[in-house]
């Protein structure tokens, strides 16, 4: 046996330490992604993955994320895409709900109930959407950009990223259409600039340091919403469907490298 | 039951590095009213042999991560990391250094 002497250093994730300039902030940001817990929901995600539940008692193992069933290798990196056998396109967490429909035989109902979770309990979606994620690191983001219905929801999404709404009569333009612009010390990137929607697109779904959740796109999208004062999205809709396709049409090309972390 | 934990021990030049996540909620005395749930003991062995033995409280975040430099090391080296929270719960991983 060797003897080690030790020098231990221990790095504690602790409370945001108070960020004023910009730098800085990046500074915290490049220190939380180094210790990030997000494997720990990917561990999660790939026991809820082999978990026979459901009305038919059967795994996810055999859904077909766009690769072929079972296929999880950089099925995530090429969502959205057109899928024949609903005749529309689906992202990686629609497409999650599809299969435990069909494949587990659960009602909409049952397997929404709880799509957001918090600190204490994370939703299953959660977990599931950050193993599926992490299985698509080192490909690059390739949405389906060839179909007709594919080329559609793009462009769904452009108009809705520009159309005003709500109570304050926003888009996602408001906040997301300049360059400079945060809300408190988040900076607000400009969406329809690939040189910014790369990383971005590259690193979701994502750890939250600030409230210890792990976030998936479609809270991202309804949480904007809400923040406009509107009604928010129905999940898996085509609206939040259109809306990932035109980011991720706009981030195409850039490898994944998520789960990330967020501030 | 406690969640997953996991760690990466990697050789450098004359040191290894651990790295290791563990689950946790590391609630604090105000959050809970006074029902406090976090861990109190770490333990980092090598090859069976203790050489961090450290006490952490309530400051600790959430699903804490936990980086480790020791002096030397090989690979293969087998190092375990455990806690013990002050509810009497606990849990430890392993792995090979590489």
């Amino acid at each position: 046996m060797r003897a080690l002497a030790c020098a231990a250093v221990l790095t504690l994730v602790l409370a945001p330490a108070f960020a004023q300039q910009k730098s800085q902030f990046a500074d915290y940001q490049k220190a939380t992604a180094e210790s990030s817990p997000a494997e720990l929901f990917e561990l999660v995600g790939e026991e809820l993955w082999k978990k026979r539940q459901g009305p038919k008692n059967a795994s996810l193992e055999q859904c077909d994320l766009g690769k072929g069933p079972g296929v999880l290798k950089g099925a995530h990196a090429a969502l959205p895409r057109y899928f024949k056998d609903v005749e529309r396109v689906m992202d990686t967490e629609t497409r999650l709900l599809h299969c435990m429909m069909t494949l587990q035989g659960r009602s909409r109902e049952e397997a929404l109930k709880r799509p957001f979770g918090n600190a204490n309990q994370p939703s299953e979606m959660e977990y599931l959407s950050a193993y599926v994620a992490g299985q698509s690191r080192g490909y690059k983001l390739s949405p389906g950009m060839t179909h007709p219905r594919e080329k559609e929801s793009y462009a769904l999404g452009k108009k809705v990223f520009q159309l005003r709404t709500g109570l304050w009569d926003f888009s996602c333009i408001s906040c997301h259409g300049e360059e400079g612009k945060r809300i408190r010390m988040s900076e607000l990137p400009v969406l329809s600039d690939p040189k910014a929607v790369r990383p971005l697109m590259a690193t979701w779904p994502a750890y939250r340091v600030s409230n210890a959740t792990f976030k998936t796109m479609q809270w991202r999208i309804n949480n904007c919403y809400r923040q406009m004062r509107t009604p928010e999205p129905v999940f898996g809709s085509e609206v939040v469907n259109a809306l990932n396709m035109y980011l991720t049409a706009t981030a195409r090309g850039e490898p994944y490298r998520g789960p990330g972390t967020k501030r | 039951m406690a969640g997953p934990m996991k760690m990466r021990a990697t050789l450098a030049a004359g040191y290894t590095d651990v790295r290791v996540l563990m689950t946790h909620p590391m609630a604090t005395e105000q959050q809970t009213k006074g029902q406090p749930h976090f861990i109190q003991n770490l333990t980092v062995k090598v090859n069976g042999k203790a050489v961090i033995e450290g006490q952490i409280s309530q400051a600790v975040s959430r699903n804490p991560v936990f980086s480790f430099r020791l002096k030397g090391g090989a690979k293969g080296d087998r190092i375990e990391v455990s806690w013990l929270d002050n509810k009497g719960d606990s849990n430890k991983t392993e792995t090979a250094v590489a």
